[in-house]
């Protein structure tokens, strides 16, 4: 089970930092996907290790995966606009959220 | 009728109130609303006089509360006994007079529509002065009759003389309401109550201390003598000519001068309480009455003369009422109360009378002056024959109604040597000057031609007021016929019934005396047997002194007028000096202040304020680097918080060290920043 955990949490921590540091809107989507996956990840393995009757933790899992494509289609309709505004996805110049 | 003759008052007060508002740009409806008013008030007066005769003069009292206090009570109401009935009839009847005369004399004035409202309310206010019931309430129409003199004075305003005659009579007549008012406040509170009936049972009762009655018989009697023109406040009768003449009629001559008498009159009961408020009220009469008969001697403008006959007169019958009084007091039987209300009515008609024949000539020769006249009475038929009658009739001839009212005064004059004698050279005086004034304006020669080429007689709305007036002056005198059993003396008589006894001794001295005065007067005016400046030059001094009536103007501006003026100055001074410096000063300490309250506005306040804005400027400028806009700057905030918040929870200790690493993180990252910017601005600058 640990070594499920351990998976989860390296993928995750690959994650934020992916989210953190990427510059490209693109590479801040895919970082957030594995994010998604980490916990996708936990939800199984505590399904597997803690209640194996049930199938809630995949269940749940499979929302997940659901949920995530929707919100990939949505950032990737953020960033198709941010393109057309800035040319570009850089995130950088992307500064509009401030006083 | 009777019982709502409340309701007199308010007719003419009605042609007031429409004639102002509504019908003031239609002369001929006010003025003839303005007759149709009185001449309604005068049929009601007339039929509650009639069912006053009906019941014997049992007097009526209504009223309504106005205030009621513990300490005072005030009521409106109406009394109305024999003389309120005389004095309404003899109001009503006068004012149709007036007013249908003023048709004529008023004729294309520009005021004409207001002359008639004054006319009404004038009517309005005396007629609510003789119909009150208590002191208070006579008070206020005393004030209205003065107000509307006032008015009437100077309604040729754009004259500087009727301005000043206006101010003159309402200042003068203001200094006897003085009185008055302390009179009536004297008896409110030694009375309780203003009620005539009341007060004059407590009169009766002893409970007021001979004191207080005197004091407040003599305080009242001030309003009488300034409203009836009695020395010392006579100087303003006289100046009241300036107004139009059927005012003088009205007003100066037969009503609202003879308001004082009248309230002499009412508060008869109260005098006869105190025989030396009675005394006083004699004593100024006589004078009054000498003095203005003597001045009447010698003036020249037809209007004065009538007025200082007019004061003469009113001292006549407040003498008569004095002595009434007087006598009462120490229990005598005495004519004087009869006396003096007869005569107030008998010296109504004929004094009307003679005023508007005056006007009536004035009209026709445009001029006040008797010596420019003489010889009218070929052109002016009515006017001279009404006039004579009315002169008759004062002059007091048998059987005109001057004749019996003045034979009652004299009679009333009986047993006071100095009366008796005062009262019969004023009675000669009355005649001679009566007849110098008609011999000198209607017979004889003209003394200036041109005048008399214009002058014509009056139209009929002027001569017939006269002929009715002139009627009344020969029979009004026959009520009060002494061998009449239910004649005026029983009706009006103020307590119990008296009945005049008839003295023929009197009758015939008192005709004789009047018939010299006639024929002296005859002598020097109509013959020309004795030459008047003879007289005049042969008694300088006197003349001089009569000419000038006395000097009482001229003594008054040098010991009244111009002190106060010197007063006035110096309270001006005063004022100027040393309270506008007082005021300039406090203002001018005002604006010092304010500059030190300036600075410390600019300087502590408005710092304090600034100075927060400031605070909060560096502050924001500090902060603002946190919200760059950055998502990504926001999730590190996010996450590093998270972070923070587990290490919390698991080691206290090592959250600090975590909080100082972030912060030293967070101000190296803002010095590049700054850094940075700074740089780039650099950069910029050199390449500009």
């Amino acid at each position: 089970m640990l070594q499920y955990l351990a998976l989860a949490a390296i993928l995750f921590a690959i994650g934020i930092f992916g989210v953190l540091t990427r510059r490209n809107a693109i590479g801040i989507l895919m970082s957030l996907e594995l994010m998604f996956n980490a916990a996708n990840i936990n939800l199984v393995t505590f399904n597997k290790y803690i209640g194996p009757d049930n199938l809630t933790g995949q269940i749940f899992a499979t929302f997940v995966i659901v949920i995530a494509a929707a919100e990939a289609v949505v950032g990737l309709a953020i960033v198709l606009l941010l393109y057309r505004n800035w040319r570009g996805i850089d995130v950088d110049n992307i500064n509009l959220m401030k006083w | 009728m009777l019982e709502n003759a409340f309701l007199i008052p308010f007719y003419p007060l009605f042609a007031f109130v429409v004639i102002i508002f509504f019908t003031r740009w239609n002369e001929k409806l006010s003025s003839y609303l303005s007759i149709g008013m009185i001449l309604t008030g005068f049929v009601h007066s007339l039929f509650v006089l009639m069912q006053m005769l009906a019941r014997n003069g049992e007097p009526v009292e209504k009223m309504v509360t106005f205030i009621s206090h513990p300490a005072l009570h005030l009521e409106l109401g109406m009394y109305i006994d024999p003389l309120t009935a005389v004095m309404l009839m003899v109001v009503t009847i006068v004012s149709s007079c007036v007013q249908i005369y003023s048709l004529g004399y008023m004729h294309g004035d520009p005021r004409f529509s207001r002359y008639f409202s004054y006319l009404s309310l004038f009517t309005f206010s005396m007629l609510g002065l003789v119909i009150a019931n208590n002191f208070f309430m006579i008070f206020i129409f005393w004030e209205l009759v003065g107000l509307t003199s006032y008015l009437l004075i100077g309604f040729w305003f754009e004259k500087k003389s009727a301005a000043d005659a206006g101010k003159k009579a309402f200042i003068t007549t203001r200094i006897g309401d003085l009185g008055f008012i302390v009179g009536i406040l004297i008896l409110a509170v030694y009375a309780g109550t203003l009620n005539y009936q009341q007060v004059f049972e407590k009169v009766a009762s002893g409970a007021l201390s001979p004191a207080v009655l005197t004091a407040a018989g003599i305080l009242i009697f001030c309003g009488a003598v300034g409203k009836s023109a009695q020395f010392p406040l006579h100087v303003w009768l006289p100046d009241a000519m300036e107004g139009p003449t059927p005012v003088s009629a009205l007003i100066h001559a037969a009503t609202m001068v003879a308001a004082g008498v009248y309230l002499v009159a009412r508060a008869m009961s109260l005098f006869v309480g105190s025989a030396e408020a009675s005394m006083v009220v004699a004593v100024i009469g006589l004078i009054t009455s000498f003095m203005a008969a003597s001045i009447a001697l010698t003036q020249n403008d037809i209007k004065r003369v009538l007025a200082y006959s007019t004061v003469s007169q009113l001292g006549y019958m407040i003498m008569a009422l004095g002595l009434y009084g007087v006598d009462s007091a120490h229990g005598h039987h005495s004519p004087g109360f009869v006396a003096g209300t007869f005569h107030l009515m008998n010296h109504a008609f004929f004094k009307a009378l003679l005023f508007l024949g005056a006007g009536s000539v004035i009209h026709a020769v445009h001029t006040n002056d008797i010596q420019e006249m003489g010889g009218l009475s070929k052109k002016m038929k009515r006017t001279s024959i009404t006039f004579f009658i009315a002169c008759l009739s004062i002059a007091g001839i048998f059987p005109l109604s001057g004749f019996w009212s003045k034979d009652e005064i004299i009679a009333a004059a009986q047993g006071h040597s100095v009366f008796m004698f005062f009262a019969l050279l004023i009675a000669f005086m009355t005649a001679f000057y009566m007849f110098r004034l008609s011999f000198l304006t209607f017979t004889g020669k003209p003394r200036n031609e041109e005048r008399y080429l214009h002058a014509h007689e009056s139209p009929n709305s002027m001569t017939w007021p006269l002929m009715f007036l002139a009627f009344l002056s020969v029979v009004s005198g026959w009520v009060g016929l002494p061998w009449l059993s239910h004649g005026f003396s029983s009706f009006v008589f103020h307590e119990k019934v008296h009945h005049a006894e008839p003295s023929y001794i009197l009758m015939i001295v008192s005709t004789v005396v009047a018939l010299s005065g006639i024929g002296f007067s005859y002598m020097i005016y109509c013959k020309r047997k004795i030459s008047a400046d003879a007289i005049a030059d042969r008694f300088k001094p006197i003349y001089t002194l009569l000419y000038n009536k006395y000097y009482f103007d001229e003594i008054y501006n040098a010991i009244i007028i111009k002190p106060l003026l010197r007063i006035t100055d110096a309270l001006w001074w005063f004022d100027a000096n040393v309270i506008d410096g007082l005021v300039n000063f406090s203002g001018w300490l005002t604006v010092k202040w304010s500059d030190v309250k300036q600075w410390f506005d600019v300087h502590i306040i408005d710092g304090a304020v600034n100075g927060t804005g400031y605070v909060c400027m560096a502050g924001a400028w500090l902060l603002k680097y946190i919200q760059n806009g950055s998502v990504q700057f926001y999730a590190l905030t996010i996450i590093a918080a998270a972070i923070g918040i587990v290490i919390y929870r698991v080691t206290p200790e090592g959250f600090y060290y975590y909080l100082a690493g972030l912060i030293i993180m967070l101000i190296s990252r803002l010095l590049a920043r700054v850094v940075r910017t700074g740089r780039i601005k650099a950069e910029a600058n050199i390449e500009d």
